[in-house]
């Protein structure tokens, strides 16, 4: 089901980026995406074209002599850009497959390029012009957006806003630096003659500088992604990749209104001017994208009743708050990245987790597909012969400035910050961050942008950009993981989410929090903490329902996570084994697998064993069937009855839990019965269904269905009780035994070790005559082909543990159930499961273990 | 506080044994001054609960302190080591109410819980089980194939520092302790 929502959503998606360029491109001929200079027609053209087509199309259906048209014009655009897209995305299909050896050597964005070349030589072969080109609209305005936007939204908060420090020095200094070294060592360079004649000022330099200064995110996290180093250092390059893309645009517009006053133009107050601008565009633009970041979250409070629109308004909202900002002129790259990384958060605990998981696709499918697309076109873009203004000294130069000027920078700042680091960015990670200074497509779309009028040499700069782009991403790409091996740069350590680790995380935090306070130290810690309570008092309430509040904290969160994550693991694990019976039996009940996997293969054997002893089995028999679907299909009457037999028993006879939290289904839960009035209720309800039994035993119902009825719930009794060996924790048995009478004699055994049970056997005596002696007579039958291999091989496997899992549980009735599976046993666990005591309890626990035959 | 000179002494000494250097103590003086109303100790101001110390002096406040320096750029690799047994222990115990050398489930419960129930939207149960799970965590991956009537009792402390080997202690016990004072606001007796 979820599958087909992604792919309605991207479809959907898919389809508009189309229909928005295909919109542009109509409207503006010469930026169209993919002009075909021969056959782009005006506007009014192309409406009488159209018009004409319908005419002719009517006037045929008339006479009847033709029933298809061919009506290329008509679509022509929007068909050219999903051709497009289909190529590019077919490109990234067959870079994929290419052989191991060749992707993990060379990164992925320098395949792209290179598909491009390909592609751009055999269009430019066949056409003997170059007839596509990446134009700066397409790229600012349908490419980039998603692109950053998903980068903000997946953007690690809490590491990125711990190292903002570090990030804003390098996005802000790092790339001023560059640009103005870049700018005045080139035309000092000029002056000196090393390039020739070239007509290029110094403030054009400066521009061209401000323009390729910028590392690019898309290419960063293109070659980064594929090479795990450790997240400080990734979040360093990465954020700084991020918002240097709104610095260096800013820097770009400040130095194109310089170029366009003129040299003679420019005084001070026209400086400072532009120094002002440049911080109220980047500041103002962070502020437009936070603005629509909480209007975002405090949408997604009440959007729980359209869930299936739910997860488009922050990719609405996010392209809104991309063209607000740059409406304003503000930096609109800064406005959308901060529109993510302020609405994650809330987004996340408020939307359905459906929503959440669409969100997370889609998001990765835009961005994914815009990323491709930048870079074929980037490649094909090099099939243009006009571009090609060489220019060796130029050309080489700027390679050698980009590299020179990005290390000299990133060590000066980086000794810089050191003095003020808690943890010193250690000098190889320096060294990988001066190398991991790609440049991308934000470079060539501001080259693009530049205005020829002005800058007589615009071609050289697009063909140097592009050389720098291409020499950037495809060989320090290439180099970057063998650089990072041969150095041994840290890697990121591929952990697995634990809870005490989390936990320790948390005390660490509110440990340090409590320090910096009683040391009287205002530093980070003291501010994040200060933060954090602004934050819960006030921004979540504003912005969160009130159950997403509570599934907030982080703690919880990775419970939360690790549940799932057993619950698929156990899916997966009957799966593996090729039973769906074991899956949805099992599925019901999680446990640590890892502790108990290898318990299961001793189990697994005797199940299909027991299970084919049955008489009932018989038609279970398909349960080792490989094929999942044939097996279902062939189960699917026969189940179903079952099913709703087995529903309709649970429904009637289980107690559905007040506090039903189906968020947390698994592991244990402690205490949810404690409430009095529960017991009573279910005391009550006990004993009214035990007089009904009596009463309908009395009046001669039918034996046969008694003793189904029966199965049933014995096999519900025994999954508690394998659990209460296994995990040594659910001890929800004593519910269970309260309502079936067969339990006292548990209760009786193991009374004494818990207080409920003391409770509880109050109810428990009072037993069902008519239970009693339907069940005795079964014991003896029962038992044999199950309990008789038992006995022999001991201990290792108790017979509770092997009845769980034969559960006849589905998914839908374990929701209902799960409350149940609370338990209310609520000291030491570990002490009381394994104490002989409940071992005792578990052997005489289920009396009569009853035939296997629901199995 | 006597004489300068012995003052100065005092510090000396306190600077050799904690490490911080003498700016810093003098600050952390000056807080700990205005926390103790310029007496000799700050004293437990709830005596009932449960807690070891009646009372702490400078010099105890210093050596707590000293836990969550950072490292200079000289530290060596064993040194690193150390400093982060060192902490662990401390954090161990911090929750070792008991003082038996092992973090029971109660009192690791107790953590969990003040970790959590101060936003009041968890309740106790879900608190209870997490604590539960994170022990139960600690359990199989220390000791992986226990006997069925075998009981965890407790983190102790190797298993404790078992569990956290992987947890990347550098950013997350220090901080920076500055060398001039800061301004420190209206955070005075209550944070006591």
């Amino acid at each position: 089901m979820q599958r087909c929502r992604y792919v309605h959503l991207w479809l959907l998606g898919s389809v508009l980026p189309i229909c928005l360029i295909s919109g542009v491109t109509s409207v503006n001929g010469d930026v169209a995406l993919l002009h075909q200079e021969s056959h782009l027609k005006p506007l009014s053209e192309f409406k009488s074209n159209l018009n004409q087509t319908e005419q002719d199309n009517g006037s045929r259906v008339i006479t009847g002599i033709s029933i298809v048209t061919f009506k290329w014009n008509h679509v022509k655009t929007p068909y050219l850009v999903a051709l497009w897209i289909l190529v590019a995305v077919l490109a990234k299909l067959v870079i994929e497959s290419l052989p191991s050896f060749v992707t993990n050597v060379i990164p992925e964005s320098a395949l792209l390029i290179a598909f491009g070349w390909i592609l751009g030589g055999i269009i430019w072969a066949a056409d003997l012009q170059q007839t596509f080109s990446l134009t700066p609209r397409v790229f600012f305005y349908f490419l980039l957006p998603q692109i950053i936007l998903d980068a903000g939204y997946s953007m690690p908060n809490k590491l990125f806003f711990t190292n903002l420090g570090g990030i804003l020095l390098y996005a802000i200094l790092g790339t001023v630096w560059c640009a103005a070294t870049l700018g005045l060592s080139l035309w000092g360079c000029q002056a000196g003659g090393a390039m020739g004649a070239l007509d290029i000022g110094l403030l054009q330099y400066l521009l061209f500088g401000s323009l390729i200064a910028a590392v690019d995110p898309v290419a960063v996290l293109a070659v980064f992604e594929q090479v795990h180093v450790n997240e400080v250092l990734f979040i360093m390059v990465f954020g700084e990749s991020l918002l240097n893309d709104g610095v260096t645009v800013v820097l770009f517009n400040v130095f194109d209104a310089f170029v366009k006053l003129g040299g003679p133009g420019i005084n001070a107050v026209e400086i400072i001017k532009g120094i002002i601008s440049f911080f109220i565009v980047a500041f103002g633009g962070s502020l437009v994208g936070l603005a629509f970041g909480l209007l975002v979250a405090l949408l997604s409070k009440y959007t729980k009743n359209i869930q299936i629109i739910e997860p488009g308004f922050i990719f609405v909202l996010g392209y809104l708050s991309y063209l607000t900002a740059d409406m304003l002129s503000l930096s609109a790259i800064l406005s959308v990245t901060f529109c993510g990384v302020s609405s994650q958060k809330y987004l996340n605990s408020n939307m359905a987790e459906s929503s959440v998981n669409t969100v997370r696709y889609v998001m990765k499918v835009f961005a994914n597909g815009s990323e491709t697309i930048i870079f074929v076109f980037l490649g094909i873009s090099a099939i243009d012969k006009t571009i090609w203004v060489w220019n060796t000294g130029f050309i080489l130069l700027t390679l050698l400035f980009i590299l020179v000027y990005r290390f000299i920078g990133t060590f000066i700042q980086t000794w810089w910050l050191n003095q003020y680091r808690l943890v010193p960015i250690a000098l190889i990670d320096q060294l990988i961050m001066s190398y991991g200074g790609l440049r991308g497509a934000v470079a060539y779309g501001l080259a693009a942008m530049l205005d020829d009028q002005r800058i007589k040499e615009k071609k050289l700069m697009i063909g140097t950009t592009l050389i720098v782009v291409y020499f950037t991403v495809i060989l320090q790409g290439l180099t970057m993981k063998p650089f990072v091996t041969w150095l041994k740069v840290k890697r990121a350590a591929v952990a697995e989410v634990t809870l005490v680790e989390k936990v320790q995380n948390k005390v660490f935090e509110h440990s340090l929090v409590a320090i910096e306070d009683i040391s009287g130290q205002i530093g980070d810690n003291y501010l994040r903490g200060k933060w954090k309570i602004f934050e819960e008092k006030w921004m979540s309430r504003f912005l969160l329902t009130s159950e997403a509040r509570k599934k907030q904290d982080y703690i919880f969160n990775v419970f939360h996570q690790l549940n799932l994550k057993d619950a698929v693991g156990y899916v997966d694990e009957g799966e593996r084994r090729g039973s769906l019976e074991f899956v949805r039996n099992e599925s019901a009940f999680i446990d640590f697998k890892k502790k108990f996997g290898d318990e299961f293969s001793e189990v697994m054997p005797d199940i299909m064993a027991a299970a084919s002893d049955d008489p009932d089995a018989m038609r279970r028999n398909p349960v080792s069937s490989v094929s999942l679907q044939m097996h279902e299909k062939t189960m699917q009457g026969m189940r179903e009855t079952e099913d709703i037999d087995a529903h309709h028993l649970l429904q009637q006879h289980l107690y559905k839990g007040r506090k039903q939290h189906l968020h947390r289904y698994s592991r244990n839960h402690f205490d949810i019965n404690t409430d009095d009035n529960e017991v009573q209720e279910i005391f009550q309800r006990t004993m009214r269904n035990r007089l009904e039994s009596f009463k309908s035993a009395k009046m001669g119902l039918a034996p046969a269905k008694t003793i189904t009825k029966h199965t049933k719930k014995d096999q519900q009794q025994k999954m508690p009780n394998g659990k209460s060996t296994d995990t040594s924790k659910n001890y929800y048995a004593n519910n269970e035994g309260f309502e079936f009478s067969e339990g006292a004699s548990g209760l009786e055994a193991s009374g004494g070790s818990f207080p409920f049970r003391v409770n509880y056997r109050a109810g428990a005596g009072i037993e069902n005559p008519t239970f009693m002696p339907d069940q005795d007579p079964m014991a003896p039958t029962q038992i044999p082909p199950w309990q008789a291999e038992d006995e022999p091989d001991g201990s290792t496997v108790s017979p509770s543990q092997r009845a769980q899992v034969r559960l006849p549980w589905t998914p839908t009735n374990l929701r209902r159930l799960a409350p149940l599976r609370i338990s209310n046993q609520s000291t030491d666990s570990f002490a009381q499961a394994d104490t002989p005591a409940s071992q005792e309890k578990d052997k005489k626990w289920p009396p009569p273990p009853p035939p296997p035959s629901d199995k | 506080m006597g004489a300068s000179q012995t003052r100065t002494e005092k510090y000396q000494d306190l600077a050799d044994k904690t490490g911080f250097s003498l700016e810093q103590i003098e600050n952390l003086h000056k807080r700990f001054q205005r926390l103790s109303d310029n007496e000799e100790t700050i004293r437990n101001q709830h005596p009932k609960e449960v807690g070891s110390c009646e009372e702490i002096g400078f010099e105890q406040f210093l050596m707590v302190m000293s836990h969550f320096r950072p490292p200079s750029l000289k530290t060596t690799e064993e040194e690193k080591e150390a400093m982060r047994k060192e902490k662990l222990r401390f954090l161990f115990n911090m929750h070792d109410t008991g003082n038996d050398g092992t973090i029971t489930l109660v009192e690791y419960r107790k953590v969990v819980e003040e970790l959590l129930s101060k936003s009041g939207d968890i309740e106790q149960e879900t608190v209870k089980a997490m604590a539960d799970a994170a022990m139960l965590e600690v359990a199989s991956t220390n000791v992986p194939h226990m006997a069925p009537d075998e009981f965890y009792e407790g983190i102790t402390f190797e298993h404790f520092e078992q569990i956290l080997k992987g947890l990347e202690m550098e950013t997350k016990m220090y901080i920076r302790f500055l060398d001039v004072e800061t301004p420190t606001l209206s955070c005075g007796n209550s944070t006591s």
